[in-house]
């Protein structure tokens, strides 16, 4: 018997602590595992107990790289259990806000975390030397981002400003006002980025993928809407656990979300991309296409180039938002706590993230469920690794494993984010 | 002295999210800089590359939460000249170590019911229960100013000078008004260290304690207004129990009221 194997102790460039395995037997792919050591946190255990109020800040601790997707599904479903609608004004500034959360973390996945892998750089400080330039533009991109965040939330980490029913305190227009050159400029790079991205050189890979993700009526989706399919998923917000099951798998900390009696699913920027490309403005479609990406793209090493159009589509939007901006007043509506249940997702930047709380008739909470992208694209993870790697088995090992980590790397895992929830099998073992 | 070679610096994950670590990603202007300054050779969230020790600098995020953690931290101990932890989780237990309050052994015991979690300690710990610490950077996330005053400061050999005094003198000194005084707002602001710069008052709402306690914090003071101003005895619970739950003054505040 041939024995081959792909370890990495260690995946780098990707959010929290995992591993890889690969075992190759007599030229066949014998076993993945994408092992998830990340210490579990207990997130939905310690939520009992703790106010409604409360949920936006404690769970935005999950995740330091998309606190405000975590901060939106939580006062989305907070506000959905107390039956509480906002006005359009607060709606905008929230996808504003994430529109911030949106640049700052694609432009760091992009060109950090990702492009080196194409370009053949441990990282993106080694590949500043022979790149400087795209390396001081992604700097400049993302420092745009994190300033949107500052201005509405106070800091681009845990923003401050966010609660059930609105903001604390709406930022001023002038604010807000003195970002949009920056932005103008932000969106034009980013849209001649868009063809740099597309000349990268992709692996020969596609997959069937089921995608999932968020579709709104009105815009491209980033902070609500519906949960849809491209084999027919059509959701309002409470059924979101009828459709999907999770499993779990003795070599990971994370559970795994399929989709029921189907199997694995895709979320994340191709997900979205090929379900709402129509809602993209004409000008970003046109870009795209004349960059060769058209929808459905079923190469998930080309996430990357969706990554830049959702980036460009970031900054104009956040442009658009603040040409309209009308402070809300007052900042937040009042919310009174009550006993019920209730739901609320958003787009984070790796996709879906699901929140469901219980709460008792004084707003404490009784029960938590948090589904991040990462808990959902961890078993579509496995199932690349096994495709990517089945004709390429007689590949060299070192140049193998390189390629395999950035097929791990093509959906940006969050891998902190993904063990917060197996906490949930405890307590159904309890 | 002649220095022959750059400063190596390694960043250290330990349970925590990811948060702290992307502080040194966030300072756009000044990372092409940083990098110039010191050898970064072990930095798993941003490289592949891998060096191996001993380190110069060692920033280590998040709590030890399991046994094999616990153990890692000595091999990060030994490999580093000098070690820093950033961040409420790393020098406080972070959020996590909610699970070292009340129903611990119920818990503990859902836990280890399940073999696949007996690798989870019953408490989460900060860093300077285990090993020696030679700075400590608060926050819940840190500031990224203070991070490159930490790493400036040990470049050049000298002591990292960031404030020990509440976060009241910085609300003051922004001229925000009392959110606790004006509007009777529940704020931390006065037993909490500095570091934010007074963020949550300027956007009208309490300080929830994020930097942990200040230096002798009067937390029975604050604790005893709160109540007097009607405050329910776990909403003062709860107050102190947050992203540094398990610091001791906020530690021992919160169990005064816990009966």
């Amino acid at each position: 018997m041939t024995r081959k194997d792909i370890t990495v102790a260690y995946l780098a460039r990707v959010e929290g602590e995992g591993g890889l395995s690969i075992k190759i037997r007599d030229g066949a792919v014998a076993e993945v595992k994408l092992r998830i050591f990340e210490p579990p946190r207990f997130f939905e255990a310690f939520l009992r107990g703790r106010t409604f109020a409360e949920a936006p800040d404690i769970t935005a601790r999950i995740c330091g790289i998309c606190p405000v997707a975590y901060q939106t599904s939580a006062v989305n479903a907070m506000e959905h259990a107390l039956s509480v609608q906002v006005p359009p004004e607060i709606t905008a500034l929230r996808r504003l806000l994430f529109c911030g959360e949106w640049i700052e973390s694609h432009a760091l996945h992009v060109f950090f975390l990702h492009a080196p892998d194409f370009l053949g750089y441990e990282d993106a400080i080694r590949m500043a030397a022979d790149h400087g330039e795209v390396v001081q533009r992604a700097l400049r991109m993302k420092k745009l981002g994190n300033e949107i965040m500052r201005i509405i939330g106070g800091r681009e980490v845990h923003p401050v400003n966010f609660r059930v029913g609105g903001f604390y305190k709406a930022p001023a227009r002038r604010d807000l006002a003195a970002l949009a050159p920056e932005l103008e400029w932000a969106y034009g790079c980013a849209v001649d980025a868009i063809p740099w991205a597309a000349g990268l050189t992709f692996p020969d890979f596609e997959q069937p993928y089921e995608f999932v993700a968020l579709r709104n009526p009105d815009r491209y989706a980033i902070e609500n809407g519906r949960l849809v399919s491209s084999r027919g998923i059509d959701a309002a917000v409470n059924d979101y656990l009828q459709w999907f099951n999770e499993e779990h798998v003795e070599h990971s900390n994370a559970l795994h979300s399929v989709v029921s009696g189907r199997g694995p699913y895709h979320v994340g920027p191709l997900a979205r991309f090929n379900l709402s490309f129509d809602q993209l403005p004409s000008p970003l479609q046109d870009a795209a296409r004349a960059a060769g990406l058209v929808p459905p793209c079923l190469n998930p090493f080309k996430s990357l180039v969706v990554r830049v159009v959702e980036l460009a589509y970031a900054c104009g939007e956040a442009l658009r938002l603040i040409r309209d901006y009308c402070p809300p007043d007052p900042p937040a509506v009042d919310c009174r706590p009550r006993g019920s249940t209730g739901h609320g997702w958003s787009e984070a930047p790796r996709g879906v993230l699901y929140h469901r709380y219980r709460l008792d008739d004084t707003g404490h909470i009784q029960d938590a469920k948090i589904v991040p992208p990462t808990a959902q694209n961890l078993r579509m993870m496995e199932a690349d690794l096994r495709a990517f790697v089945a004709p390429r088995v007689d590949m060299p090992v070192d140049r193998l494993t390189w390629e395999c980590e950035q097929a791990v790397r093509n959906y940006d895992p969050c891998i902190s984010c993904a063990t917060h929830f197996l906490k949930l099998d405890i307590q159904r073992e309890g | 002295m002649a220095k022959t070679r750059k400063p190596t610096l390694a960043v250290w994950k330990f349970a925590s999210c990811d948060g702290c670590q992307l502080s040194l990603l966030d300072c756009e202007d000044e990372l092409l800089e940083v990098a110039a300054a010191v050898d970064i050779v072990n930095f798993v969230e941003a490289s592949r590359a891998v060096a191996k020790g001993p380190y110069d600098i060692s920033l280590v995020e998040g709590s030890i939460t399991t046994p094999h953690d616990a153990e890692r931290i000595h091999r990060v101990r030994r490999s580093s000249k000098l070690l820093v932890t950033i961040g409420a989780c790393a020098t406080a237990g972070g959020i996590q170590a909610l699970r070292n309050f009340g129903n611990v052994k119920e818990y503990t015991s859902i836990v280890y019911a399940s073999p696949q979690y007996i690798e989870t300690l019953s408490k989460s710990t900060p860093i300077s229960d285990h090993v020696f610490v030679d700075f400590e950077l608060r926050g819940c996330p840190i500031n990224k100013y203070q991070l490159l005053e930490v790493l400036g400061a040990l470049v050049h050999g000298r002591r990292p000078v960031t404030p020990s005094y509440g976060v009241c003198v910085e609300c003051k000194r922004r001229g925000h008004v009392c959110v606790a005084v004006a509007g009777g707002t529940p704020c931390l602001g006065p037993v909490t260290n500095a570091g934010c710069g007074a963020l949550c008052p300027g956007f009208t709402r309490g300080c929830y304690g994020c930097f942990g306690p200040k230096p002798m914090p009067n937390t029975s003071a604050l604790a005893n207004y709160w109540s007097a101003g009607g405050m329910k005895r776990l909403d003062v619970v709860r107050a102190f129990r947050g992203f540094n739950a398990s610091a001791e003054a906020f530690r021992r505040e919160s169990e005064l009221h816990d009966t």
